[in-house]
């Protein structure tokens, strides 16, 4: 069984053709450029104008015609309204066109289970984190609960709000984490709340801070006290769940340093670590293809009526149907 | 002296019927952050254990502190953590005992006692007495928000750990925590503001 998955949650369009043992035949993505914030309309007009080329890619990039697909999965949410909208709509034409059945996955439990797929972590406790969600997540009976999660902004939307403050340019995460290097440190505000975490104390006090310290010493200590915070959250996490494995997922753990920091943490623990390639930390369409073939397969089924898009879908809220 | 527990952030030694609770680095922090944390959250847990007792919460009673080496003597509570017997209750004993648990929450709360990880692994049941535990990520704020905060993060850690019988436990709990505190409605109306505040809201 092949199946084509469309990722459309935010400023990434991702087309990903995978098969039913998990082999990734393509993974194409398409990023919106980007001068400061994700505009959401912006993003979706993005997306219509692009999804038609990325398809054609994605399908001759895996050497196949779209006769051989035999499934199309898309980012249902949670997401952007406009952005998941333009996605439904290009997944249901070709399932329509095509005749082929449908499938809207959950975006967080997709990147999950494509770190399972390519890391072959068992059973791990996930730390996900990129520029629109932050949580810690594990599964227990039947769901991928939250142990852990911000309270209010995500961790890599912190780090590029403070990048845009200082007009350092966009995405942000890269060029902190370059100008982090030979940094020192400066105190700014270290917020957990239980096994949750807050990131919007920190980014006010590092913009203020900005005004009295050098660049690379902020871009220092905001990377090391968020960073701190989400891999205290994890190991809390760990130790309350008991898990063996630490799985990271998100466009946020691409950066060296928080991976450095989860590492020794679960070295600490005896804890195996697992990262992900590349390209498939951050959005793509593979993971949403692979979750859709792991849905079909455990019976999951959508009449074209019910693809309605759901901005706001928490991870546990999705039956894991296929564990 | 015997290790009894090893927790994310401390390990804890037994001894004559007491106990030493040592905070210990982190080497994933840098030495600034880890150093300020383990020297901050050993003297607010030393404050607070003692400001919770006087504020009618059970909680072990604090011998010694050691701002040094981030260590903190205090007696023993022989009992078991509320985590681990959740599933082992009847359905009046768990009412009883989160109408408790929710009175002694208000008890903090009405001193302006923040705890700051309200979770059942932070509970012990001794003696048909629950007891208090593990103030470091507590302070003192009289605030709404962070006695909202506070509740949140117990619904949270119930729905994620309790949830066959999420619905029981926090029914119980929020009736306890408002029979006991006259302002308690307040705050729980905070706590679902923060909530909604949130980027993973099903419904706002």
């Amino acid at each position: 069984m092949i199946c084509l998955g469309i990722e459309g949650t935010a400023e990434k369009l991702g087309v990903g053709i995978v098969t039913g043992d998990g082999e990734i035949l393509a993974n194409l993505t398409k990023h919106m450029p980007l001068k400061e914030g994700i505009h959401p309309r912006e993003a979706a007009q993005h997306h219509a104008q692009n999804i038609k080329p990325l398809l054609e890619k994605a399908l001759a990039k895996a050497g196949i015609g779209i006769d051989e697909v035999d499934l199309i999965a898309f980012s249902r949410g949670p997401g952007l309204g406009p952005c998941l909208r333009v996605v439904a709509v290009a997944a249901r034409t070709l399932a329509l066109k095509y005749r082929l059945p449908v499938l809207g996955v959950n975006h967080c439990v997709a990147h999950i289970e494509i770190g399972r797929l390519t890391t072959n972590a068992e059973d791990p406790l996930t730390v996900y984190a990129s520029g629109g969600n932050t949580q810690v997540t594990a599964y227990v009976e039947g769901r991928y609960r939250v142990f852990g999660e911000t309270l209010d902004i995500a961790l890599g939307n912190c780090i590029d709000q403070f990048a845009r403050e200082l007009k350092l340019g966009a995405p942000g995460g890269p060029i902190v984490e370059k100008l982090a290097r030979g940094g020192s440190y400066v105190e700014l505000p270290y917020v957990v709340k239980g096994m949750d975490l807050s990131y919007s104390g920190l980014l006010t006090a590092a913009v203020k801070k900005a005004k009295e310290a050098s660049v690379a010493d902020v871009c220092f200590s905001l990377q090391e006290t968020a960073f701190a915070m989400l891999v205290e959250v994890a190991e809390r996490a760990l130790a309350h769940t008991e898990k063996e494995e630490v799985l990271i997922a998100g466009g946020v753990a691409v950066n060296k340093r928080l991976q450095e920091m989860l590492r020794t943490m679960c070295e600490e623990h005896g804890t195996a670590f697992y990262a992900p390639p590349r390209d498939v930390l951050g959005d793509n369409g593979a993971m949403i293809a692979w979750l859709g073939l792991l849905s079909y397969a455990s019976g999951a089924r959508q009449r074209l009526e019910d693809t309605h898009v759901i901005q706001r879908w928490r991870t546990d809220e999705v039956e894991v149907l296929w564990r | 002296m015997e290790v009894i527990a090893k927790g994310a952030e401390a390990n804890l030694y037994l001894e004559d019927n007491i106990v030493l609770k040592e905070r210990i680095r982190k080497e994933y922090r840098i030495p600034e952050i880890d150093e300020a944390l383990r020297s901050t959250r050993t003297k607010r847990e030393a404050k607070l254990l003692s400001l919770a007792r006087r504020a009618g919460v059970p909680t072990p009673v604090v011998l010694d502190v050691d701002n040094r080496s981030k260590c903190i003597t205090m007696s023993y509570v022989d009992g078991e953590k509320v985590k681990y017997i959740v599933d082992t209750l009847s359905e009046e004993e768990l009412n009883r005992l989160f109408s408790e648990i929710g009175s002694l929450a208000a008890k903090l709360h009405r001193a302006n006692i923040i705890h700051g990880d309200l979770t059942t692994s932070n509970m012990l049941l001794s003696q048909g007495r629950v007891f208090f535990i593990d103030f470091g990520l507590g302070e003192v704020n009289p605030s709404l928000e962070a006695k909202g905060t506070d509740l949140l993060v117990f619904r949270k850690s119930v729905r994620s750990t309790h949830y066959r019988r999420e619905k029981e436990i926090l029914e119980a709990f929020f009736s306890g925590y408002r029979s006991e505190y006259p302002e308690g409605e307040e705050v729980i109306e905070r706590m679902k503001r923060i909530e909604k505040r949130g980027r993973y809201v099903s419904a706002r």
